[in-house]
């Protein structure tokens, strides 16, 4: 059921069934038969932790979801209320719960996920329900394993929340959920850091530490090292085009929760001999993980590999199919049976990512495409980046959407180290006649993270950057990677790129670069009981943590993993981040555009 | 060792013991005459009140506590009413029931700690009887009223008090009574003459107990076993009936041949194979049991009974004894004769120890029989029932001896076994007085006796037991120095930095110590300062802070909520202030806590936009007021208000100097032209409007016109006004001119209003 979380080097599936557990205790706590009812955002980040099966088990027999006003009639002893903890959750439920029918009491229930709160406490207290429910409860879901190597929070707006809103929230449950982790996988011994919320969070553990003193679980520590990083340390990453073949799935369709919705047409003539039938018109919905052996293969190539990929693997099945014309002995038939389930699902995975290939095929051959990765990469290469680009310029004349064009100027200003004043105010200007006022909002809170600022009297030290981390590598081999600057075809990721600093040789040697970087870089160590210091095994692997507060991308992750997998590296990776973001969903996180509500 | 057994007594298939616990240290000159006692069970303290029904002022009676050895714990003369009845608590405080139904809860030092009532209706009609009771819901009172009825308390840290139904045909005070507990509910069962009822909250049943003889008349006495699942009844024919506490079954009947009321009658414990009571009568003890036999004790002094688990403990003036069952163990080793593998191995130890070659012969025959583990297991066992430390030394050796010759033999029993001894050893001790039984210990857990010893103040000794037991920190050397912690900062003659030196010095090392728990101690004995400095050691800040709440220390709660970086903590301290504080002290703590600030505006962005407006205008926060104003505008549907709101938003924006203001007087003015496209694009799509967009015109040359006024650019404002042919803005401009400075100005307006007037 979670054969992803087995494959990595942790095993991650502890976590899981951890949280499974709490989940069953919770449900258990709560007798009889039951009616969850949700709060929308959290049922994808639920769906990684627990399938219906789990809680049909536990006598849940109707699922809803939270809206104002009654609570649709089910005949049930129990209603269980699964809430983030927001104040316009709490009236909503209050509502609900007002308006229960007195005649025929139903137990009520809330469960908190991540955290309790008293702030929602009190306020069902203010609107006289607090008395109400049964059970108040929390349910502790911090890191939800995402895949064998991947953990995520899962929390959308955390970017926001820290650099935007100054809410540190987010963090909070990142130290909490830290904390859970070394429960369950012991002490990490050192913990590395960059940034100003890294220092919070780091701040936060070793704090929880002393308070937890006394009731440390002896584990021997799975980590050897944390590695905390702040998205606003390299604002660029996330900017860049994806071009790695899941990053490019996330960037064209969207990836939530694990799963991708795509366009049906596609996927309509697979069935063959019902040739009769209608085009589905229900988006297809695919679970994308290394559970699935192709996937797992393809997912981090550059997508200029991906095609390759998919013929060679083609040809091996096609191949596999051929062994049926060879068995001859009744002995070597059953053997070719027993292997026709497994043959039969990789041929079906092959045609979905053959499909999804084109799909992404015919984006990215688009001149469109062309053009603009083109500027793109002109601007991490630093060509005319203190000028106002005409390509821009062009897109906005042609109301390109929005995001597009934020994405563009806010990488322009972060390569140039902020824009000169005329450039922002034209780029400005136009934005807001182009496509309305209402953005000014908009501009003002990408001004405030720190994505368009315009030029201080310091000098532009992007290029300095760029050169002592070899941020760009002329000669990036899309087809057999020597370095991780293949996933975005020349650049290469300055929060990899740290990570991989850190690992060898240290960041000693970048000192320089690191003071440059927004925020400070820091070492912590934290005690590991004696008697439980890992003793390596020669050629064992040391395993780092990295988690990116704020978010990380699929080509993040992926050069990661080309990190873990390098022959030579001698340090593998898992890989956090409060959510998995692209520069779509990551801008977009930061708009601010008023409801229009015309007269 | 044939004098192990020279005090059993057989009866029925069982032997029975009693073991001198102590020798009472105390000097009573009375014994326990005409006293008031109560004895807690588990080889708790023993209260005693003499002379309780003395009611003159100058002579009080004398409250006295001591420990199970007889030593003094607390002394001090009973000011309060008469009281009724003495009872312990299953956390060693003392109960006194006063005759007008109120009762006063001491420590077991003496110290009072607080008192309740068991309501109006008690105290009207007076305290006629009353019961102390355990259930597994605490501690409970009943009370038998003069009215002759039941009141009833489960539970005293939770009183509900109930008030049971009458007992029909009930004249006087009832023969006896006790409670029962069945089916977790308390009830009350009552003997009135030979009839047998059970009171619960809504009924009053009448029962007959199965097979009741039928000589008797009157039921005299009855007691419910320790677990509640007996029940023993004595008639005045003498007969004791023994049954269960549901009244279903009879276990045995039998005659004591003596028809004097008793003074006491007890269970026996109950989780011994053949279920027993004792009934004491002046000088005289008889145990029975289920057959027809019974033993008897002479007693030479006054004594009362303390049923215990396993056993029952006689208290008189100079004795304190242990009346039990011998256990399995003990009985197979011990009795005369024994082939029991234990009795052999312990002979044989005692042989090898004389370096005799028998030693090897019985091993052998235990051997023989492949019983040796059995035979080891059995020398452990009975170790840990026998009183003596010797005898469990003998005990344990042959153990181990037998031990050698075993491979694979799990040592956890015996190992376990000692360390338990150990403790208990120590515990019983003449000085603490703590005489529990093995199984007793087993019972009532480490915990509770980590507790108990905390409860006398022990903490030196509680502590080396938690080292020696190994007893993790947290729950136990933390524990006691909590508690330690906790009964320092109330010691009233010593400096707050004194106190907070000795219990930080002390408390360093120990993990997972809760100082707010202690600081909360002595914010209670009225220590605000202590508590402060106690605080400051707190490593969870979430704990910090509802005490210093509490303590009005609102700014320093406000901090610490910020430092543990729990967001959720941070708002109830935010909204806490907010009801405390007057708007505008409120508002001058969060500016100085910029995290606190941020949080406070998400929150009234959702909640209360108002109160964020106020929040930027009191900072002068331009830019974000601005911003509110546009957001504002697009939430408004009709477009006046919307051009005022953006207005306002330009005045804003104006006033925080950023681009824009800068820019407004420049005919392209971006706010212009953006402000022309947004309207634009909002409304003109839908409804193109010529008076729409002239209005909208208007509105911005005029916003030009104050610009420029308060930019002292009067020529700037004459012109704009003149070209509008607007007499009163002409007239605004005008009375803003200084007759000096703009003399040519004047005149060209008043020549520009004059024919706007005409006109």
């Amino acid at each position: 059921m979670a054969s992803h979380l087995f494959c990595g080097r942790v095993n991650l599936n502890i976590l899981r069934e951890a949280a499974r557990k709490d989940l069953r205790e919770f449900l258990d706590k709560c007798s009889g038969s039951k009616a969850i009812v949700w709060d929308e955002y959290l049922t994808g980040p639920f769906g990684l932790i627990a399938q219906y099966s789990l809680l049909k088990e536990h006598e849940v027999e109707k699922m809803f979801t939270l809206k104002a006003g009654r609570i649709p009639s089910a005949a049930v002893k129990n209603i269980v209320f699964f809430v983030r903890p927001r104040l316009e959750l709490m009236d909503i439920i209050a509502e609900n719960v007002a308006s229960e029918d007195k005649l025929q009491p139903r137990d009520v229930h809330i469960l908190f996920v991540p955290r309790r709160s008293l702030l929602c406490e009190q306020r069902l207290k203010e609107k006289g329900v607090l008395n109400s429910f049964t059970n108040i409860d929390e349910y502790i879901l911090d890191l939800i394993p995402y895949d064998g190597d991947l953990l995520s929070m899962e929390s959308e707006s955390s970017f926001r929340e820290c650099y935007l809103e100054n809410d540190q929230t987010s963090l909070y449950h990142a130290a909490k959920g830290l904390m859970n982790l070394q429960a369950l996988y012991g002490t990490i011994p050192q913990i590395f850091g960059k940034g100003e919320c890294a220092r919070h969070v780091a701040n936060m553990m070793l704090r929880m530490k002393r308070e937890f003193a006394g009731s440390q679980t002896q584990i021997l520590p799975v980590f050897d090292t944390l590695l905390l990083l702040d998205r606003n340390v390299d604002l660029l990453t996330p900017l860049a085009t994806q071009l790695t073949y899941e990053g490019l799935i996330d960037e064209i369709f969207g990836i939530t929760n694990g799963y991708v919705k795509l366009p049906p047409e596609k996927f309509a003539q697979k069935k063959q001999g019902e040739g009769g039938k209608e085009l589905p018109t229900e988006p297809k919905k695919l679970q994308l993980n290394s559970a699935e052996e192709l996937y797992a293969e393809i997912r981090d190539k550059n997508f200029n590999a991906v095609g390759a990929a998919l013929s060679k693997k083609a040809k091996i099945i096609s191949a596999a199919f051929e062994e049926r014309h060879n068995a001859k002995t009744v002995g070597e038939i059953k053997q070719f049976v027993s292997q026709l389930p497994h043959m039969q699902a990789a041929r079906s995975s092959l045609a979905n990512h053959t499909s999804i290939a084109e799909l992404i095929k015919d984006i990215t051959t688009s001149e469109d495409f062309f053009d603009s990765l083109t500027v793109e990469q002109e601007f991490m290469t630093g060509v005319d980046t203190d000028k106002v680009s005409t390509y821009i310029e062009d897109c906005i004349a042609q109301k390109d959407p929005l995001i597009k064009i934020l994405r563009l100027v806010c990488m322009q200003s972060v390569c140039n180290n902020g824009l000169k004043q005329k450039v922002l105010d034209y780029y400005k200007k136009e934005i807001l006649q182009t496509y309305g006022y209402k953005h000014i909002l908009t501009l003002k809170n990408l001004e405030k993270v720190g994505l368009l600022k315009p030029q201080s009297t310091m000098r532009n030290n992007y290029p300095t950057i760029r050169k002592t981390l070899k941020l760009w590598m002329e000669d990036a081999n899309e087809q057999n990677p020597n370095d991780i600057s293949y996933v975005y075809s020349g650049y290469a990721p300055l929060s990899v790129r740290l990570t991989q600093v850190l690992a060898r040789p240290g960041w000693r040697s970048i000192e320089e670069v690191l003071k440059m970087l927004p925020g400070p870089h820091f070492e912590e160590r934290q005690q590991v009981p004696t008697g439980l210091h890992k003793k390596r095994q020669p050629g064992e692997n040391r395993t780092t943590l990295v988690f990116f507060l704020g978010g990380v991308t699929y080509a993040e992750i992926a050069a990661l993993r080309f990190l873990s997998n390098m022959e030579d590296s001698g340090t593998e990776y898992i890989i956090a981040a409060t959510k998995l973001i692209n520069g779509t969903s990551w801008i977009k996180s930061l708009m601010d555009s008023p409801e229009e509500n015309l007269p | 060792m044939a004098f192990v057994t020279a005090n059993w007594n057989p009866l029925g298939e069982a032997f029975y013991r009693k073991i001198e616990l102590y020798e009472m240290g105390w000097n009573l000159k009375d014994g326990l005459r005409e006293c008031l006692v109560a004895a807690a069970p588990y080889g708790g303290p023993i209260s005693l009140l003499k002379g309780h029904n003395r009611r003159s002022p100058s002579d009080r009676p004398q409250l006295e506590i001591y420990s199970s050895s007889g030593l003094p714990l607390a002394s001090f003369p009973w000011k309060s009413g008469v009281v009724k009845q003495l009872g312990w608590t299953v956390s060693d405080d003392l109960l006194c029931v006063q005759e007008d139904g109120t009762v006063l809860v001491y420590d077991l030092l003496g110290g009072f700690k607080r008192h309740f009532s068991m309501g109006n209706e008690v105290s009207q009609s007076q305290v006629l009887e009353t019961k102390i009771f355990h259930s597994p819901y605490g501690t409970g009172v009943a009370i038998l009223t003069g009215a002759l009825r039941f009141t009833l308390a489960t539970n005293i840290d939770d009183i509900k008090l109930r008030r049971l139904p009458e007992v029909p045909g009930l004249q006087g005070a009832p023969s006896c009574w006790a409670v029962l507990t069945q089916d977790r509910q308390s009830k009350v069962l009552v003997a009135n003459g030979s009839h047998l009822f059970i009171l619960d909250n809504t009924a009053c049943t009448p029962v007959t107990p199965p097979g009741l003889s039928p000589q008797a008349s009157s039921i005299v006495h009855m007691c419910v076993s320790f677990s509640y699942k007996y029940l023993a009844l004595l008639t005045d024919s003498g007969h004791v009936w023994m049954g269960t506490s549901n009244l279903k079954e009879k276990l045995s009947e039998v005659d004591t041949k003596i028809k004097t009321p008793p003074k006491q009658m007890a269970w026996y414990g109950t989780l011994l194979l053949f279920p027993s009571a004792v009934v004491m009568w002046d000088g005289l003890l008889i145990v029975v049991g289920e057959c027809k036999e019974t033993i008897q004790y002479h007693l030479d002094d006054d004594s009362i009974l303390v049923p215990e688990l396993d056993g029952v403990r006689i208290i008189s003036g100079t004795h304190h004894e242990l009346l039990q069952e011998v256990p399995g163990a003990c009985e197979e080793i011990f009795k005369i004769a024994s082939m029991a593998p234990g009795a052999l191995l312990l002979e044989a130890h005692k042989e090898y120890e004389k370096e005799s070659q028998k030693a090897d012969e019985y091993l052998r025959e235990i051997k023989e029989q492949s019983l040796l583990s059995e035979a080891v297991r059995q020398c452990v066992e009975a170790a840990g029932h026998e009183h003596e430390p010797e005898t469990q030394k003998t005990l344990l050796r042959a153990a181990s001896f037998g031990k050698c010759f075993l491979s694979n033999f799990p040592p956890e029993q015996f190992v376990s076994m000692c360390r338990d001894l150990r403790v208990l050893n120590a515990v019983r001790d003449y000085t603490v007085g703590i005489p529990l039984t093995h199984t007793q210990f087993k019972q009532m857990t480490v915990q509770v006796l980590i507790d108990r010893l905390v409860y006398r103040k022990l903490y030196p000794l509680a502590i080396e037991i938690c080292r020696y037991l190994k007893t993790p920190e947290y729950q136990g050397v933390s524990r006691v120095l909590k508690h330690w912690a906790c009964y320092k900062v109330q010691q009233k003659e010593e400096s707050d930095e004194v106190i907070a030196k000795a219990v930080s010095v002390k408390l360093a090392d120990a993990a997972g110590i809760s100082y707010s728990e202690i600081a909360t101690k002595a914010y209670e004995s009225g220590r605000t300062e202590l508590a402060i400095k106690l605080l400051e050691f707190e490593p969870r800040s979430g704990e910090q802070v509802p005490l210093l709440l509490k303590m009005k220390k609102s700014p320093l709660a406000l901090s610490k909520a910020i430092e543990s970086g729990d967001t959720d903590l941070v708002y109830t301290v935010v909204m806490y202030l907010k009801n405390e504080l007057n708007r505008g002290d409120f508002f001058m703590m969060l500016r100085n806590q910029p995290v606190a600030l941020s949080l406070y505006k998400q929150f009234c962005k959702h909640q209360e936009q108002d109160t964020l407006k106020d929040l930027f205008n009191q900072d002068d926060d331009h830019e974000e007021l601005g911003n509110l104003y546009v957001k504002a505008s697009y939430k408004d549907q009709r477009l006046e208000a919307r051009i005022a709101l953006l207005q306002s938003a330009v005045d804003e924006y104006y006033k925080a100097k950023n681009e824009f203001s800068a820019k407004v007087k420049t005919s392209d003015s971006p706010v212009t032209v953006t402000f022309f496209s947004s309207i634009q694009k909002s409304f003109l799509p839908q409804t193109f409007d010529q008076k729409c967009t002239l209005l909208f015109m208007i509105k911005t040359k005029n916003h030009n016109k104050y610009c420029c006024l308060s930019h002292r650019d009067m020529e700037g404002a004459a012109e704009a006004a003149i070209e509008r042919r607007n007499e009163s803005e002409i007239s605004t401009v005008l009375s803003r001119c200084s007759a000096t400075t703009d003399h040519l100005l004047m005149e060209r307006l008043n020549r520009a209003k004059a024919t706007a007037v005409k006109k």
